[in-house]
Order: structure tokens, then C-alpha cells, then sequence
């Protein structure tokens, strides 16, 4: 081939792949060993004191894995699959050694219209079967669309119970009305009632569970290590994906303000900012679509301590953000082309495990 | 000379490839509309894998639009919206080995998504598929 025909293929393999790739540089100095094999899709996962696992599947399964061995959990509430619905994100309570209190999040198809919408419910394991069921929180209303659900679960140093949820495909709607449920962070107290200096507990008619609003669909979130502030990440739309750090009664600005288009290509709006709106710590165009969420605190990683771990289902990899002053002044592809990244964890033992979809779970290694 | 060629077919090729879907849209929409239901089903559930015109993502998730496996697969296709895919198969000549979930649709929002996507992006289909002939398709 000649050097002109060369560089025509280039520039036709280069236009195919520009608008769909980001320009992330591949770590290759790290890998993985596999602990839970053959999952298909890990939403999320928790360690337990004894350091075995708690895993939520997608598709309505809640595992417990110890000693190499996987027992399913039953008395699942009935849980509604369809698009990216199914039983999703799972914490413990801070004091769980002390009372159990197992908490997760879920579509769920409870309520008078036909669909489903994202829950939020507790119980405790006795003899491999959920007891003491409480549902904390349900989304209303019911909706047949398939997108947005959320979800993640966060405690924060005060015990309080902070979990997302998504705008439901309904973005002109909901995510800027603080009467409406969807496009929110959401603040309870551990039992699920409401803390009498959530922020808007005295507006007229809004549902006082809203900690914050203007969110499109958060599918990480974590407790920052040092700061102790809560972190979110949320998919854009076509460009766009954020990270904010959560404040009580901010607007994070979709759909108003977004750097992100319609899939389709056109515009939603020409405002990336507005006052009494929040700005993104950072943003993703072309989108990664981030899932799962950790910060490295241990010192297992060498100078990777402080970093942002992302998962992109999108790309197949696991974004590692050097953070400093409040800002990602770096990013890096760890595990590339290891597959779809669904959830992000600090294990007890201070290395990083990494749910991914038809894979498992994986322990992050660096060489 | 050359160098310039280079960079200005560069340029345009670029300026091309993001900005050529805009166009089909509105082309595909008119020439659709008869496939409403089905294109709100794509908007809802395949879209962000299989992308706005229906050619997927390079490797990781195969193109419907003129589409060997669609077009003459009619019950593996249908089989796959409904109970899912996974494994390798072959797509317009190039492999593919991943996972497409169950996405939890109605056999009317099958047969509906179905029509729909093989009647876009120059895909033509006059033997709908019907709501009946996607409940007798078996995993
Ligand atoms: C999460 C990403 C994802 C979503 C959402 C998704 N697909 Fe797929 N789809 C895939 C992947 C990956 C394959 C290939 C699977 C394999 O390699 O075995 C595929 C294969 C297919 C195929 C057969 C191969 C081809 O290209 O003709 C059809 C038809 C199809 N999908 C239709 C749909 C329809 C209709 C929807 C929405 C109802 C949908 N898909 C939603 C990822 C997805």
C-alpha cells in the first residue's frame, strides 16, 4: 500500500472512531485476579464484617458469597425488570454488627399505575432469607419508561441515609419540580423518616425526602475519605456526564443547563451555566457513561492514595481521576477492555473490587 | 500539496462523520412516522447501545441498520429482544462476543420495535411482524 492510501484509511478509521472514543491514555501496569466468577450483572456489592459478600444482580438476585461459595438469599420483594430496572445498589448500616440492617435499592411495580419506579427498602438476614421488611421509600409516580432508575446507597458520618434516583425518562418534568419525585438526591434517617432540617421540608407540597435536584441519572456515589462530603457521578446524555459534590437544596441544573446533546445529535439547550445552578467538579464529553464510584484511601496502591476511581460502561474500563484544588487534572485507563464497569468498592482490606458485567467481581492489582 | 489534501480530507472527514447523523434524522423521521410506537420502544430501551442511527458502536454493540443478522434473521432476532443474546455471532461480516440483557418488553413492544427498526436506516420490511408471531418465538 502507498503512504497516501495509508493515510486515507487512517483518516476513514479515525472519522469512524473520533465521535465515539475518548482520548484517555492506557495504563497497562495493572491487572486483576477474579474473586466472584460468573455474575452477569453485579449492580452492587457489599462486604460484611466477616469480610464475605453481599451481591445484587440486576435481574433480582441477592447472593451471598462466602468461602468461594454462592447462596441466594430469598424474600426479595417483587421487583420490576424492564430496561435499566431490577434490584439495584446494596449498603449496610453503619452499626449493621450491631443490628443487622441490611438496606438496597430496587424498581419496584408496587402502587396503583401500571410501570414501576425506584424504592428504597431494609430488612435483615436470618437463615439466608430476608426478614423484617421495611420499606423506606418509594418514587412515585409509576412509569412504563425504561431509563433512570438511579440508584446508590450512601451513609454519611451522621448516620443519615442518602440514596439517588433518576429522572425516569422524563426530564422535562421532573428534575427541576421539588413536588415530584425523580432527578434527586434524597436524604433520610436511618429508620426512613425524614430529618427535620432536610432543606425543604417547609416548601409547599414538596417532597421533603429531596436533599438536592436538577440530577439527570446518578449511578455512583461515594463518602469522600478525608472531606466526608457525599460525591456523585451521573450520566449525560450524549456528552456530559458530571461529578458534583452534594449540597443541601442545590440545583445540579438538568435539564437547564448540561454539556451534553440529544442522542440524536441536536441541542438541548446553549446554557452550560445559570445562576443559582451548580457546576460540575467535571464533565465528560464524549461520555464514558460512569457507574460505580470509589476513592482509593489505603495505601495498597502506592501514589494512586487520594485517586477517584470511575467505572465507564460505555468503554469498558475503569477511570482513574487524580484530583487536586477540587479539580480532575488527569485521567487514566485502568482494566481497559475489561468490560462493562457496573459498581466500584474499597474492600475492608483497602484494595478496590470492581463488579463487571458477564465477568464478575475483580480485585485491582498494580504491578 | 499532498500534506494539505491531507489535512483538508481530514477535516471534512471528521466534520462529516459527527454531523452526518443530524441529517438522516430528520430524513428517517418522515419516512418512519408510520412506525411510532416502535421508534418510542428504540428510543427507550436500544438506543443507547445501538445509537440514534442504528449503526451501533464500533466492535462493542453491532449495527441494526443494514444488518445481515436483522434482515435475515427474523426469529433469532426476535428471540434476542426477548429473551436476550449472548455468545458470538456475526454482524455485516465482523464478530462480535458480548451481552445484550432481556430488556423486560410486551410482545406487542417487540413485534412494535421490530417493525420499527427493520423499516429505518434503509432497511425495508413488508411482512410485519405481529404480536402473535413474537409470542410463539420460544427462548
Ligand atoms: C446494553 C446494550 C444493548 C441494548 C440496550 C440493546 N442491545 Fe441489541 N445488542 C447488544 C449487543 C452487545 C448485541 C450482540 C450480542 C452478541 O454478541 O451476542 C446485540 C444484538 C442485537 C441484535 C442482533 C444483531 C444485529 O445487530 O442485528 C438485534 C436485532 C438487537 N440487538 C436489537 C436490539 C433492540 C431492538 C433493542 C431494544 C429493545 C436492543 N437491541 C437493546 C447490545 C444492546
Amino acid at each position: 500500500m502507498k503512504l497516501k492510501n495509508i493515510s486515507y484509511f487512517f483518516i476513514l478509521f479515525l472519522s469512524v472512531t473520533t465521535c465515539a472514543q475518548d482520548k484517555n491514555t492506557i495504563n497497562t501496569k495493572n491487572s486483576y485476579e477474579i474473586v466472584v466468577p460468573e455474575l452477569n450483572n453485579p449492580w452492587g456489592f457489599a462486604f460484611l464484617p466477616d469480610h464475605s459478600i453481599l451481591i445484587t444482580e440486576k435481574e433480582g438476585k441477592l447472593i451471598h458469597f462466602k468461602d468461594n461459595l454462592k447462596t441466594v438469599i430469598s424474600g426479595l420483594p417483587e421487583i420490576y425488570v424492564r430496561g435499566q430496572g431490577g434490584l439495584l445498589d446494596i449498603a449496610l448500616h453503619p452499626n449493621y454488627k450491631d443490628n443487622g440492617w441490611v438496606y438496597f435499592a430496587y424498581a419496584s411495580p408496587k402502587g396503583e399505575e401500571r410501570g414501576g419506579n425506584t424504592a428504597i427498602m431494609r430488612a435483615k438476614i436470618k437463615n439466608n432469607t430476608l426478614v423484617n421488611k421495611q420499606l423506606l421509600y418509594k418514587a412515585t409516580p409509576n412509569t412504563t419508561r425504561g431509563q433512570h432508575f438511579g440508584s446508590r446507597i450512601v451513609f454519611d458520618v451522621n448516620g443519615y441515609l442518602f440514596f439517588t434516583i433518576g429522572e425516569r425518562g422524563n426530564r422535562d418534568v421532573n428534575p427541576q419540580d421539588l413536588t415530584r419525585d425523580c432527578g434527586k438526591v434524597y436524604r433520610l434517617k436511618d429508620d426512613g423518616t425524614i430529618p427535620k432540617d432536610n432543606p425543604f421540608v417547609n416548601v409547599a407540597n414538596a417532597k421533603t425526602a429531596i436533599y438536592s435536584y436538577g440530577h439527570r441519572n446518578p449511578q455512583g456515589m461515594e463518602l469522600h475519605p478525608i472531606t466526608k462530603d457525599i460525591w456523585t457521578h451521573e450520566h449525560g446524555p450524549r456528552g456530559g456526564d458530571e461529578i458534583n459534590i452534594i449540597k443541601p437544596g442545590k440545583n445540579y441544573g438538568w435539564p437547564t443547563i448540561t454539556h451534553g446533546k440529544n442522542y440524536s445529535g441536536t441541542k438541548i439547550t446553549d446554557k452550560t451555566a445559570k445562576k443559582g445552578m451548580e457546576q460540575p467538579l467535571h464533565y465528560w464529553t464524549p461520555s464514558i457513561a460512569p457507574s460505580g464510584m470509589a476513592f482509593i484511601s489505603s495505601n495498597k496502591y502506592g501514589d494512586w492514595k487520594g485517586n477517584l476511581l470511575v467505572g465507564s460502561l460505555k468503554f469498558n474500563y475503569l477511570d482513574r481521576c487524580v484530583l487536586k484544588d477540587g479539580k480532575v487534572i488527569k485521567e487514566e485507563r485502568l482494566l481497559d477492555d475489561i468490560g462493562r464497569i457496573r459498581s466500584v468498592e474499597e474492600g475492608p482490606d483497602g484494595f478496590i473490587y470492581v463488579g463487571v458485567e458477564n465477568l464478575g467481581i475483580v480485585k485491582l492489582t498494580r504491578s | 500539496m499532498i500534506k494539505y489534501r491531507f489535512i483538508i480530507t481530514f477535516g471534512a472527514t471528521l466534520l462529516f462523520s459527527c454531523y452526518s447523523e443530524k441529517k438522516k434524522t430528520t430524513a428517517e423521521s418522515i419516512r418512519t412516522q408510520d412506525f411510532v410506537s416502535g421508534k418510542q420502544v428504540y428510543d427507550d430501551f436500544c438506543i443507547n447501545c445501538h445509537m440514534v442511527n442504528g449503526k451501533g458502536v464500533p466492535n462493542i454493540f453491532p449495527p441494526l441498520a443494514s444488518s445481515d443478522y436483522l434482515m435475515s434473521k427474523r426469529e433469532e432476532s426476535i428471540r434476542s429482544i426477548k429473551y436476550g443474546l449472548k455468545g458470538p455471532i456475526e454482524v455485516n461480516g465482523k464478530k462480535y462476543n458480548g451481552v445484550m440483557a432481556q430488556q423486560g418488553l410486551s410482545n406487542k413492544e417487540i413485534s412494535d420495535v421490530m417493525n420499527y427498526i427493520t423499516n429505518s436506516w434503509n432497511n425495508k420490511n413488508v411482512e410485519l411482524v405481529t404480536e402473535n408471531e413474537v409470542s410463539k418465538v420460544q427462548q
